[in-house]
């Protein structure tokens, strides 16, 4: 494995370009994404931030096509997975590409192992399906893919079942599937919401020493800013189904343009006095089902203008065209600064 | 291979554990061995040849020779309905495991393929399943013509979509577990969901539905049999047994009882132990 870091290569594993997808229902279409663009390149460790609704899991679950596909409409965009247009492939071959290309890690490690089979034979299962090794190797694969994650005692995780064990330990055996088959991308929905503080950092710190090793990207689907800042090297924050913002994980945490964002971080515990009350951000996410043809953010956004009418698109700063945010105001102010 | 066998010893021994703790299911086994055992037995147990006619003994009372008394053309009852066992519990044991395993089977893949699969193969259930199931099973007996192995196959066929709607009940809620979707981030195709994930997971109450459904089958053979669909003379059959004895029963009425007792404890003793299983397989009702 070449040591991917990031910038390294150019290749992207996961290119979506403004993906718009809705569920149909009755009389009418609920706007889950509504112009998605964002970019994982070989080996990078890439931050999904947003609030509950924003689209976040819908990115994710697509990324692999887990959605039954009559479900969904796909009205506009692409979604690319080392150039390979996913949207366009079969059902057979998607399933040749999950797994050994692409693999998630779920929030709930408590629920996705099968509670009646041996945590060991559901890994060699896995590797199974994907090579064709003898039965033997996959066992003694596992085992050292057990190592890896350096649980103590492989030998007896590997002959237990899953409500023997902790639900660290279960996230970690969740972390070993899905680094089974080295895939080169990997969709972390939310990976340690359900575990406790201590384990949630080693759990962390296991994911990226994984990735760096075998060159692994990570699409980090996350609301706690925190594991953003210290995990991810560049962010993309969504809010009503679109990217509002996407930058340098300290550029966005440092500077963060786009108003949303803005109100998220006002909101961290850290960054409110003690003894006052936290800041939220008024109002409520609009309903995607009756989207405006208007800014999303407009009716909670303390600087909307005329402009904000429209939707306005994701562009990159003319200060920094690393750092891009979808605001008319933020965008028309830097071109000013810069001028 | 040590842990395989520690594992297969604790499970045993859970296994007991819970038996213990629920005197009836201890009781309904006990039955239920005991006559697989008598059944088994029967050619060491049996004092006189099942078939053979003895006219001299004809009618003759429950006696120290003939513990259950013999029948109009002298045939010894005892060892009749020692015999007859291996019929009726084997035609129970062959209907109630091979409609749970083609009926899981299509249930499981009806569940997750769901759409028009579901569809067509959920309505021919429905259809059976409206027809009364004893009509449906004469029906299908007389049209295969009366034999004990068709009258098997009558029944197999009538206890199939119990399971399929079973199966597909459990399946619909496994199919949205996350293991499931974990599995088909891996990779995972349809029958591979089906075989290791949604299969094992909907047992046990498929197991349960299995153990009643012994007796239940039982029950169906025997009636057959008593309306003369079932086993032919001279085998040995407690349903037809109980059918020949009728015409005797005021004057003889040890003809038609014995039999008779023997279906009437096997389907009690099958379906204690069905209604212990449903506790020991209960995961709400589990204690350490």
């Amino acid at each position: 494995m070449q040591g991917n870091q990031a910038g390294q290569t150019d290749e992207l594993v996961l290119s979506v370009e403004n993906l718009h997808i809705e569920f149909p229902i009755y009389k009418g279409a609920v706007k889950a994404l509504n112009g998605v663009t964002l970019q994982v390149a070989a080996g990078e460790i890439v931050g999904l931030v947003g609030e509950s609704g924003s689209g976040k899991s819908v990115c994710a679950m697509m990324g692999m096509r887990l959605i039954p596909s009559d479900s969904y409409r796909v009205t506009r965009g692409t979604i690319r997975q080392s150039g390979k247009d996913i949207l366009a492939l079969s059902e057979k071959e998607m399933r040749a590409i999950r797994g050994s290309e692409v693999s998630m890690i779920f929030q709930e490690p408590m629920t996705a192992l099968n509670p009646v089979m041996k945590v060991g034979k559901q890994i060699i299962n896995v590797i199974l399906q994907h090579q064709s090794i003898s039965r033997a190797k996959a066992r003694e694969k596992t085992l050292g893919l057990l190592r890896e994650m350096y649980i103590a005692d492989p030998e007896r995780v590997f002959d237990s079942y899953p409500f023997e064990l902790s639900g660290g330990m279960r996230q970690r055996i969740m972390i070993a599937l899905a680094f089974s088959c080295e895939p080169k991308l990997l969709i972390a929905d939310e990976p340690t919401t359900a575990l406790d503080v201590t384990v949630q950092k080693q759990v962390l710190l296991l994911l990226r020493e994984r990735a760096r090793k075998t060159g692994t990207a990570i699409l980090l689907i996350t609301h706690d800013m925190a594991v953003v800042s210290q995990f991810c090297e560049r962010v993309y924050v969504m809010y009503a189904g679109a990217v509002v913002e996407d930058g340098l994980t300290r550029d966005v945490i440092k500077q963060p343009r786009h108003p949303y964002t803005q109100g998220l971080l006002a909101g961290l515990p850290e960054n409110v006095k003690p003894g006052t009350p936290l800041k939220t951000i008024g109002g409520q996410v609009p309903d995607l089902a009756q989207l405006p043809a208007c800014c999303s953010f407009m009716n909670r956004c303390g600087r909307k203008e005329y402009i904000c009418r429209n939707v306005p698109d994701l562009l990159p700063l003319t200060s920094d065209p690393s750092h891009k945010v979808a605001c008319w105001i933020v965008q028309e102010e830097d071109e000013r600064n810069a001028r | 291979m040590r842990a395989m066998v520690a594992s297969l010893k604790h499970r045993s021994s859970y296994f007991w554990y819970q038996l213990r703790r629920s005197p009836m299911t201890m009781i309904g086994l006990g039955i239920i061995i005991f006559m697989c055992l008598s059944a088994l037995l029967a050619p060491v147990l049996a004092p006189y040849n099942p078939d053979v006619i003895n006219l001299r003994a004809r009618l003759q009372a429950p006696s120290m020779a003939h513990f259950f008394g013999t029948d109009e053309v002298g045939r010894d009852i005892f060892s009749r309905v020692l015999y007859g066992g291996q019929q009726s519990i084997g035609v129970g044991l062959f209907v109630a495991f091979v409609a749970s395993f083609i009926g899981t089977i299509i249930g499981c893949f009806s569940g997750i393929f769901g759409k028009w699969v579901d569809t067509i193969i959920m309505r021919i259930m429905d259809v059976m399943l409206s027809i009364p199931s004893l009509v449906l099973t004469m029906a299908l007996a007389a049209a295969l013509g009366p034999s004990l192995f068709n009258a098997m196959l009558a029944i197999t066929l009538v206890r199939i979509p119990y399971y399929v709607r079973l199966a597909r009940g459990q399946t619909l809620g496994i199919r949205e577990m996350v293991y499931v979707k974990a599995a088909q981030t891996f990779g995972a195709s349809r029958r591979h969901i089906v075989q290791w994930h949604v299969i094992r997971n909907a047992l046990p109450p498929i197991i349960v539905q299995t153990t009643l459904d012994i007796g239940n089958a039982i029950l169906m053979a025997a009636a057959l049999g008593f309306i003369g669909l079932g086993a032919q003379q001279p085998t040995a059959e407690w349903g037809a047994m109980v059918s020949a004895g009728r015409n005797f029963l005021i004057d003889q009425w040890w003809y038609s009882t014995f039999p008779g007792l023997a279906i009437l404890i096997t389907a009690i003793g099958f379906n204690l132990l069905g209604d212990g299983m449903r506790d020991m397989l209960d995961p709400k009702q589990k204690v350490k």
